[in-house]
């Protein structure tokens, strides 16, 4: 509508809301605003963190070596693809945004059938991603069956965490990630040759250390226990807490921003259905929540890129 | 109004398709170059780290693209009156502050730690 003049005098006489749009739909635009900065401040979070761990040299969590898990293949054929499954899901997004935009172009013709076909689809897109994120959540959490465990120990300048990424990478680290220790390459050989240190209990590890010219870690391991791999609050096998902390906070917010989004479309879906805005005369009421489906979606579009991209 | 002339709405439709192609085709190039990045180093006689921030700056233009199709044409902001689009989008270079402030007061935090500890 940028061609349309604003009524002046209805402006001031308060007939029609400033910018042309009505206080609902100015509403809905500051609100995502507001929540357009706090996703901001996330992702500008996990940047910050990531710059930090990059010039401690520690390495940040490769999304390639992370995000493998398909469902089917990886149940069915055991295979591993990495990034597929994500690529789907922001599809499954993007054509919900789709949908809800032509919900809302049939909503100008107030065509009510297309309005609820075209809702209909949109709370199935939502509805299927959720479950996507369910399911990417759990992979991550359990990790891969031959991937890292942690040690953990209290008490050690908070909790010191033994990572075992894959062969050869031995490293002792805080709970910030920053690594107080390398193996040496003695150590890391008598590991291996004992078929790698998830082969190993914590004091086999602890002996190891002791004879192969790293006591400091032997020391500091002393009385650790043995976690599985996977990822919690404390520790993860991809890479430092805080890659895990961010993906926990920032997917999950996310999450709960597309199931809020399910729920709202879910009841003007119902309104629709009633005929609640044919009596209303228009169909604004899907413009605004569509509003917020494709800020959903446009945060979507960064997560992707920042999470697992780049 | 586009929407008063337009009664049938096929225009309305044909610029939603068109939109949706664009955004399908963008995220498809981004899967390509995420799968066929590592392949370029070699042949081109390239640095990895090269070629790797060269693709995370493509990712971030291509991202920047799919958020203006989103934002422009799903949310309407570019068919909504001039002082709403601005309203909405002049707060945001608050963000662009923020990014380089936090990102370069990461790379500090990261040295002095490292001067601390080693």
């Amino acid at each position: 509508m940028a061609n349309v003049a604003v009524d002046k005098k209805a402006l001031i006489e308060g007939e029609r809301p400033i910018f042309n749009a009505s206080y609902g739909k100015l509403m809905m635009w500051f609100f995502l605003m507001s929540d357009a900065f706090t996703f901001s401040a996330l992702l500008i979070a996990y940047g910050a963190l990531r710059v930090r761990s990059g010039e401690q040299g520690v390495l940040w969590a490769d999304p390639e070596a992370v995000f493998t898990h398909t469902p089917l293949l990886y149940e069915l054929f055991h295979i591993e693809a990495p990034l597929v499954f994500v690529g789907i899901m922001t599809f499954i997004l993007i054509l919900s945004s789709v949908t809800m935009v032509l919900a809302v172009e049939a909503g100008h013709r107030r065509s009510q059938k297309e309005v609820e076909k075209w809702m209909f689809w949109t709370i199935i897109g939502g509805l299927t991603f959720v479950l996507c994120q369910a399911y990417e959540w759990y992979h991550f959490i359990i990790g891969h069956s031959d991937g890292a465990f942690a040690l953990v120990k209290e008490g050690y300048d908070g909790v010191t965490a033994l990572l075992v990424s894959e062969p050869g990478v031995v490293a002792l680290k805080d709970f910030d990630g920053v690594v107080l220790a390398k193996g040496s390459s003695e150590f890391i050989n008598a590991i291996n040759a004992q078929g790698g240190a998830h082969e190993l209990g914590v004091s086999q590890i602890v002996d190891i250390a002791k004879a192969n010219g790293a006591p400091e870690i032997g020391l500091v391991l002393e009385g650790a226990t043995k976690t599985s791999g996977g990822a919690n609050m404390i520790v993860n096998e991809y890479g430092p807490p805080a890659f895990a902390n961010l993906f926990f906070f920032v997917t999950g917010f996310h999450g709960s921003h597309v199931l809020s989004g399910v729920i709202l479309n879910y009841i003007i879906y119902r309104n629709v259905k009633k005929g609640t805005y044919e009596k209303r005369g228009h169909y604004e009421m899907i413009e605004k929540v569509g509003l917020y489906w494709h800020f959903v979606d446009l945060v979507w579009v960064f997560v992707f890129t920042f999470f697992y991209l780049v | 109004m586009a929407q008063a002339i337009d009664t049938s709405g096929n225009n309305a439709r044909k610029s939603i398709y068109r939109t949706a192609i664009i955004l399908s085709l963008l995220t498809a190039f981004e899967f390509l170059i995420a799968f066929t990045w590592e392949l370029l180093p070699g042949p081109l006689g390239l640095e990895v780290e090269t070629v790797r921030t060269f693709k995370n700056l493509l990712y971030i233009i291509l991202t920047i693209f799919k958020a203006f199709y989103i934002i422009a044409e799903f949310m309407h902001l570019k068919h909504e009156v001039k002082t709403l689009m601005y309203s909405v989008m002049i707060p945001f270079l608050f963000i662009v502050w923020l990014i380089i402030g936090m990102i370069i007061e990461g790379a500090y935090y990261g040295r002095i730690t490292l001067e601390a500890y080693g």
